[in-house]
């Protein structure tokens, strides 16, 4: 039995029934919702426990106290001053739920939401398998993140269906806006620092507060296991630092066991779609305050179709984790004393993290929409903004990738009872700002600045219109998921242009380590993605298998083109990095240097028209691209300075040429990527 | 050996009172009445003769049993010895040649050999209750003193014959099963004749006795003197002292007293090498690794113990037995942990779970006067009404005082003050005597579960004090959830308590029971879930035992238990003294 297989593919039209839980709200009052009885059953281990009580827990933990000791040692500080200093940032951290604050955020949500989204759908299945799970050990919701708006619907729906509010893990920036931090901390958020480095005290702080929450049981805990908004709607390789607190209780016999939800949040539209093109294009992430919040109100007036909130299957770490990780070993050192996670339970922790953030891409909704992205990408940008593509040849390509997408397992929102076209243009409609359907063809729409003027330079044009692409980029990459492992057998396919199991399998693997930071590949996996692969494009007629060989079909054409070119705006970027590095870059480089000389080149070589992909822009997948050099170690940090590389040019031509077939793919040997 | 030929030949007397497939006296025995009501039968114990009329609702409602399904014992013992269901012995006649010609008495009787077949695990009484029986030995000897057992062994190795010593068969660790796989003829070593204290040592505070006393036997004898062991593990009415030291035993009182390793002065062992023992009778020495500690706990792998000189102490002028309740384990466990950081604990203290609670309670004896009853509905009131306990989740902690009257009076005020930090309210020595008279009969209550679809045993480890309340709770969820995984129809029982307390960690006992009705195979289901428990125990920084021993069942985790090493020294030690493996119970290596 493997628990991932069961909870993956939260098919929308077999099993799970989703109901909108905003058609309730539409028909009855706000304020009796916001002021209903709330009851709900807690974890039956754990006593109530209010913030107050949490807060004097941690501080007085023996943990706490060890570490305080051995700060002040080494700072030379007193233990009382650092004492002080944990206090102070207990205090910046510590959440400070109250139900009034739930009731009142219950009302302000229902109005805003009501106003936004046409609906939000829920499954209902899920939520009970929730609350069994809730009364049985503690629960972890791990959400998805694509969205502000992911951070208070867990708590409203919990709220709604009388299930424990959870206590949720922000970031600080959060903390910092006028009201709405302190609404937030009364709803239920805790306040985590980016970039905490070293500060040790810091770290201890932060752990002792998320074990002791887990530990208690008294709600349920819920934190982004990607660690950031992903600006891509692409999930991101997962982050391992709470990961590692969060499971700590249970690999130290201090609970039974914990639960891990994952929840797949998917939207129709995401209301920061812009914002989030721009940042990838380098404009700074505007800082969260609350006149930007209120700035932002416009926003407000848009619609943004449906949202899906998918409660995926409870994961027992104890039965996941069961012959990875021997709990023994612990038994040597008093748990309360810090103690370096070993490397097995670090992989046990990654696997897990990886899993989890599977279990969301297969539980997310996909929209008709981002189907459409798909193919829109695969039209050369230039035409598509000034000529456009043909409805008719779009609507049709859409309708062959629902069904290869269905027959891939995907989870799609297609309403049934309307007819096809209307679901396609009204999808369309609600990305007005990114596409406009217009006599019959469909045009990208480009930025125009305030004046209306036409763009100044050649090099603002490549970027407004790189703005376009990234925003559809985007949708499309809600698809990704779908798709991913059949794309890669076929791109291995197409480069080797070999027909032989072992060599294809090969380039697979190859493929799966360059682009394990670009897509999601549960470690130690990939046999398995890779028969996964050739079952699904057996499936659909593109390939023939036989225990040998894996042949591509003349029938399935279609498909595998489509395959590969989904992967294409990747390879390219790629190669793009690889260039600069090898061509271009010093020896030693630091990242600050590295996105806008990437993007400099890369502006070059479009307007040169060597260069086909405007993702290559994306500084997120610039970003990709050095970590996986930095995975495959041809590329090393320097210790000396902050955030500085040196560069391997032998070993990125050597990864470079392999991604062109020019050469087989040796075993590259990749360090595992686990660090905390 | 004019003293040995003296002796009183006994050999058959525990055999002839006690049930050949349950536990304890055949006299006594739980049975539920015509009219439904429970009792135990008897003249032994104080409940005997009991009517316990809550043990029926706390049996149907906890098992999900109904005295209406019955499972009794199949067989009885005439079908086992007088229808061949015993293998025919396999006699190394030239052993028994010599051992006539010595003059030691043996027997190949079926009865004999099965009597000492077994020990108490679960699987062993099913088993007989079935009428089941597997390799049996196929000799039993009565060495009578020191001497017979060196002439038994130079015998054993001369004809190559295998041999398991066997005290009072109350093993819960498979460690008297025979070896399937054993193929010489194997010839059990009943210690029981060797039941003499030689000698009493006033001014050392010491005797000198022969290893196969039984325990209740041993403290009589010395109580005679005025004189105790205050050894009292909860078996000391059917063990015997060799067991004890070849186990590493644990009695109740171990904190005044000590466990059976602080206790003994010293050992007798005879081996296939010959006899090994200290030159002195020195309270300590430095003379390299102790080799007592080879002894202790070698479960019959390197010899058998013969004579023990043990430390013995006057009577305790005074005892008094208490209880305190708490609102939760949580708050008991942190009280016993101040006790035991402060050093004061009493004879013994022990602290059962809110399930055990429960259990105590449906075990009351039927009260006589409508006052007791009176006040027993006032006590209730005032603990849960008043105090606010909850009756779900409260605990209570069972004591025992010993010494002199001041000092006895003194130290329980100690003892409550402490409890009273931590919530605990005294709840009167009745309910502390009887939680101790419960240890003597609770292992009769598994068979009147046998009766009834229901079985259960129970296993103990010892843990650090800060893990012991992580244990407990994981162990007892792993329990139920490994029952309802494999089938099980009804919740099982799955209680704890602590039973001692030391300066670093607590000895914890487990109870796990269930009713097994609608299973196939319900000892394959019982095996696999108390595997799992003892995986958790592991996981969660429990040892392996505390006192119970390895034997058979638990030898898997050996290996991970000592290291590599420590295996490889233990099985270095087995490979000298014993080459040939001619004590070849296969217990522990």
């Amino acid at each position: 039995m493997n628990p991932h297989r069961q909870s993956g593919r939260a098919g929308l039209h077999d099993e799970e029934d989703f109901v909108d839980i905003l058609e309730e709200r539409r028909r009855s009052s706000d304020l009796g919702h916001a002021l209903r009885t709330f009851k709900p059953q807690p974890y039956t281990g754990a006593l109530p426990c209010s913030a107050s009580d949490l807060n004097k827990s941690v501080l007085e933990s023996q943990y706490l106290r060890y570490m305080t000791k051995e700060i002040a040692m080494e700072t030379g500080s007193s233990v009382e001053a650092v004492k002080q200093e944990a206090c102070g940032i207990l205090e910046e951290m510590s959440h400070n739920l109250q139900l009034g604050f739930i009731r009142l955020l219950g009302f302000t949500l229902t109005k805003v939401f009501k106003r936004i989204f046409s609906s939000i759908h829920v499954n209902m299945e899920g939520l009970s398998r929730l609350q069994q799970a809730i009364q049985e050990c503690p629960v972890i919701l791990m959400p998805s993140h694509r969205s502000y708006v992911d951070f208070l619907i867990i708590s409203y729906i919990l709220f709604t269906y009388d299930l424990p509010i959870p206590v949720i893990a922000a970031g600080v920036p959060l903390a910092g806006m006028k009201m709405i931090g302190e609404i937030l901390r009364r709803s239920g958020a805790f306040f985590i620092r980016r970039g905490i480095g070293s500060d040790k005290l810091y770290w201890a702080v932060l752990s002792e507060y998320v074990k002791t929450i887990v530990r208690k049981g008294f709600a349920p805990m819920e934190f982004y296991v990607e660690g950031l908004r992903s600006r891509t709607l692409k999930s991101l390789k997962p982050k391992l630092g709470m990961m590692h607190m969060v499971l700590e209780p249970f690999f130290k016999g201090e609970v039974y066991d914990i639960t891990l939800v994952p929840i797949s949040i998917s939207y129709d539209r995401v209301l920061e779609e812009s914002l989030l093109a721009h940042e990838l294009l380098g404009v700074p992430k505007p800082k969260e305050t609350t006149m930007g919040l209120l700035k932002a109100a416009r926003v407000l007036q848009e619609d943004y179709g449906s949202m899906h909130v998918n409660f995926g299957h409870p994961l027992s770490v104890r039965q996941l984790s069961q012959n990875k990780i021997n709990r023994s070993q612990y038994n040597l050192i008093p748990r309360d004393l810090p103690q370096k996670p070993s490397a097995e339970t670090q992989a046990c922790t990654n696997w897990l993290a990886h899993l989890v953030v599977r279990v969301q891409e297969e539980g997310s909704v996909v929209s008709p929409w981002s189907l459409m992205a798909c193919l829109l990408l695969q039209t050369p940008s230039a035409t598509l903004a000034e000529e456009g593509l043909a409805w008719d040849q779009l609507t049709q390509k859409t309708l062959w990738l629902r069904t290869l997408a269905l027959g891939f397992g995907a989870c799609l929102n297609w309403p049934g009872h309307v007819p096809e076209s209307d679901v396609m243009s009204s999808s369309m409609a609600l990305h007005h700002s990114v596409v406009q359907h217009k006599r019959g063809r469909v045009h990208l729409v480009e930025e125009k600045d305030p004046a209306g003027n036409r763009p100044v330079s050649p090099e603002e044009g490549v970027l407004r219109r790189a703005a376009a692409v990234l925003m559809v980029a985007s949708y499309r990459n809600q698809a990704l998921h779908i798709f991913v492992r059949p794309a890669l057998l076929v791109t291995a396919i197409h480069t080797t242009k070999s027909t032989h199991r072992d060599e294809l399998f090969a380039f697979f693997c190859f493929l799966q380590n360059v682009f394990s930071n670009e897509f999601i590949f549960i470690p130690d996996r990939a046999s398995e993605d890779f028969e996964e692969a050739c079952s699904l494009l057996r499936k659909c007629g593109a390939v023939q298998i036989s225990p040998q060989e894996v042949a591509e079909l003349e029938a399935g054409l279609q498909t595998t083109c489509f395959l590969q070119a989904l992967l294409q705006p990747f390879i390219e970027t790629y190669q793009v990095v690889l260039r600069f590095l090898c061509e271009e870059a010093d020896h030693v480089f630091s990242e600050k240097q590295l996105l806008p000389a990437v993007r400099s080149l890369a502006t070059r070589l479009i307007l040169s028209g060597e260069l086909h992909t405007y993702e290559a822009l994306s500084s997120d997948t610039q970003k990709n691209v050095l970590s996986a050099l930095l995975r495959l170690e041809a590329v090393t940090k320097l210790r000396t300075t902050e955030s500085k590389y040196r560069v391997n040019r032998a070993a990125i031509r050597r990864i470079g040429d392999i991604l062109s077939g020019k050469i087989p793919p040796q075993m590259l040997i990749a360090a595992p990527d686990a660090r905390l | 050996c004019a003293e040995c030929c003296a002796a009183a030949n006994t050999q058959g007397i525990l055999q002839e009172i006690m049930k050949w497939n349950g536990w304890g006296y055949s006299d006594s025995r739980f049975l539920f009445n015509k009219k439904g009501q429970a009792e135990f039968t008897g003249k032994r114990y104080r409940l005997s003769g009991m009517i316990l009329p809550s043990l029926k609702d706390w049996f149907e409602g906890t098992f999900g049993a109904s005295l209406q399904h019955k499972s009794p014992a199949t067989v009885s013992a005439i079908y086992i010895y007088f229808f061949n269901a015993v293998q025919p012995p396999t006699l190394n006649e030239a052993f028994v040649e010599d051992l006539k010609s010595v003059g030691i008495p043996f027997s190949h009787d079926a009865e004999d050999r099965v009597f000492r077949a077994h020990g108490h695990c679960l699987h062993e009484i099913f088993a007989l209750r079935e009428g089941k029986v597997g390799r049996v030995p196929d000799l039993v000897v009565w060495p009578n003193c020191h001497n017979d057992v060196v002439k038994i062994v130079e015998l054993a190795c001369k004809h190559s014959v295998c041999l398991i010593p066997y005290g009072g068969g109350t093993s819960v660790s498979s460690a008297l099963e025979c070896p399937p796989e054993e193929t010489r003829s194997i010839v059990s070593l009943d210690t029981s004749q060797m039941n003499r204290i030689l000698w009493i040592d006033e001014k050392n505070l010491t005797a000198h006795v022969e290893a196969g006393i039984i325990g209740q036997d041993l403290e009589r004898l010395l109580n005679e003197n005025g004189y105790c062991t205050g050894h009292e593990p909860d078996s000391m009415e059917f063990s015997s002292l060799g067991g004890w030291v070849a186990t590493r035993a644990s009695g109740m009182k171990k904190n005044i007293y000590g466990n059976i390793e602080d206790l003994v002065v010293h050992i007798k062992m005879v081996t296939p090498r010959g006899v090994i023992e200290k030159s002195c009778l020195g309270p300590r020495m430095s003379t390299g690794p102790d080799i007592h500690h080879f002894i202790m706990g070698s479960e019959g792998t390197l010899g058998v113990v013969t004579e023990v000189t043990m430390k013995i102490r006057p009577m305790p002028e005074y005892q008094k037995y208490g209880s305190v309740v708490f609102p939760n384990f949580e708050q008991g466990v942190a009280c016993l942990r101040e006790v035991a950081r402060q050093r004061c604990a009493p004879a013994s203290i022990r602290l059962m779970d809110n399930e055990q609670f429960q259990f105590g309670h449906a075990l009351k004896p039927q009260v006589s006067s409508i006052f007791t009853s009176f006040l027993d509905g006032l006590k209730k009131f005032y603990i849960t009404k008043f105090k606010g306990f909850d009756p779900h989740h409260l605990c209570v902690a069972t004591l025992l005082f010993e010494g002199n009257r001041e000092k006895v009076l003194q130290h329980e005020k100690q003892v409550y003050d402490i409890a009273a930090k931590f919530g605990g309210l005294a709840a009167g020595e009745d309910n502390g005597q009887r939680g101790y008279m419960l240890t003597f009969v609770i292992a009769y209550l598994r068979d009147l579960g046998m009766d009834y679809y229901v079985i259960g045993e129970s296993f103990e480890t010892s843990v650090p004090w800060d893990r012991v309340l992580d244990i407990c709770r994981n162990v007892k969820e792993r329990i139920i959830r490994e029952c309802k995984e494999r089938g099980v129809q009804f919740p099982p029982l799955s209680t704890c308590r602590v039973t001692q307390t030391y300066d670093a960690g607590a000895c914890v006992y487990f109870y796990f029971a269930f009713n097994y009705r609608g299973l196939s195979d319900p000892v394959h289901v019982y095996e696999r879930v108390e595997h799992a428990a003892r995986e958790e125990i592991l996981a969660n920084g429990g040892s392996l035992s505390h006192h119970h021993g390895v034997g058979k069942l638990r030898k898997e985790w050996m290996r991970e238990t000592l290291s590599n090493v420590g295996m490889g020294m233990l099985k270095s030690v087995k490979d000298y003294v014993d080459p040939n493996n001619i004590f070849g119970n296969r217990n522990l290596l």
